[in-house]
């Protein structure tokens, strides 16, 4: 099946039907591995135990991120191509965004407290992922107010494409300012500087998570195609009945 | 040693990242099983997108009720 015919909602619907099993069998299997991973990874030499901490915290930034990158995506397709399923997309991603941001939040600061002796500092890395989290909240909230969902999809895709600007200053911030959390150790130019013992068991997490997310966001999306049918219908009824 | 002295924050922390994954996936589970019982119920009483396309926005079950 050619991408293009995806854009088609009962296509996608079709598609996603075969296809979420699959990837939830997939997601448990990952985890399953991940998991066990995580257990026999040796002990950090100045962090101790809490870099298994490591091993959510990271996959929840990385997530978060996507999460918006994918909706910044979406919102042009909504502004420019008025792909049918760009703002369906959109609106089911942002509460996963939204969890995961949380998440990396929770356990960045569940992971600070033992290792800088604070659960929360207001530098830069913190404060803009605790932005993104807002920005998420924001067009999430905003998805609820406007009632039609085409008005709606355009004013969050505005909002969406405004908030992009978070993205780089998340990523960067730990080069531009002087900041109490680390310097980019993973995803940097030249090899990342953490060992092999704890890299895969890092990447295995993040691969399980990574499929996790594909999976909830098509479950979202064939649930908000099926929302805005029920939508239809209700009008229908609503403009036979009057 | 290390491990016993931040064991609570390992732990609160992998609780944290289960409540958010099982409040995800029951979040899409439940999502789905709400809009798929509308959307039965619309069936059930013949208000289907096909009859509004015909012309018969509403069927006569779905009048009656109304």
């Amino acid at each position: 099946m050619a991408v293009s015919e995806l854009a088609n909602p009962s296509r996608f619907l079709k598609f996603a039907d075969r296809a979420i099993p699959w990837l939830a069998g997939a997601t448990v299997i990952a985890f399953a591995f991940a998991i066990e991973q995580a257990v026999v990874a040796p002990d950090d030499y100045q962090q101790g135990a809490t870099v298994k901490i490591m091993f959510l915290h990271v996959p929840g930034a990385w997530l978060g991120m996507l999460g918006w990158g994918l909706m910044s995506i979406a919102a042009l397709g909504t502004l420019v191509w008025r792909h049918p399923l760009a703002d369906v997309a959109a609106k089911a991603t942002a509460p996963i965004g939204a969890a995961f941001t949380f998440m990396c939040l929770v356990t960045g600061s569940l992971w600070g407290r033992p290792m800088w002796g604070t659960y929360w500092v207001w530098d830069a890395r913190l404060t803009s992922v605790l932005v993104l989290f807002l920005l998420y909240l924001g067009v999430i909230a905003l998805w609820r107010t406007v009632e039609d969902p085409s008005r709606a999809a355009r004013a969050v895709a505005i909002l969406t494409l405004v908030g992009a600007i978070d993205l780089p200053i998340i990523k960067f911030s730990v080069d531009w300012w002087n900041t109490l959390h680390q310097p980019a150790s993973v995803f940097r130019f030249g090899a990342p500087t953490i060992d092999p013992a704890i890299l895969i068991p890092l990447f295995a997490m993040t691969g399980a998570f990574t499929l996790l997310f594909v999976t909830l966001v098509l479950g979202a999306m064939r649930n908000e195609i099926l929302r805005r049918r029920v939508r239809t219908l209700r009008l229908l009824q609503a403009s036979a009945v009057s | 040693m290390e491990l016993v002295a931040h064991t609570g924050f390992i732990v609160a922390a992998y609780a944290a990242a289960g409540a958010v994954v099982g409040g995800l996936v029951a979040w899409v589970m439940l999502d789905r099983r709400a809009q798929l019982r509308t959307l039965a119920e619309f069936e059930r009483r013949g208000v289907t997108r096909r009859s509004a396309a015909s012309g018969e926005a509403v069927s006569e079950p779905a009048k009656e009720q109304a």
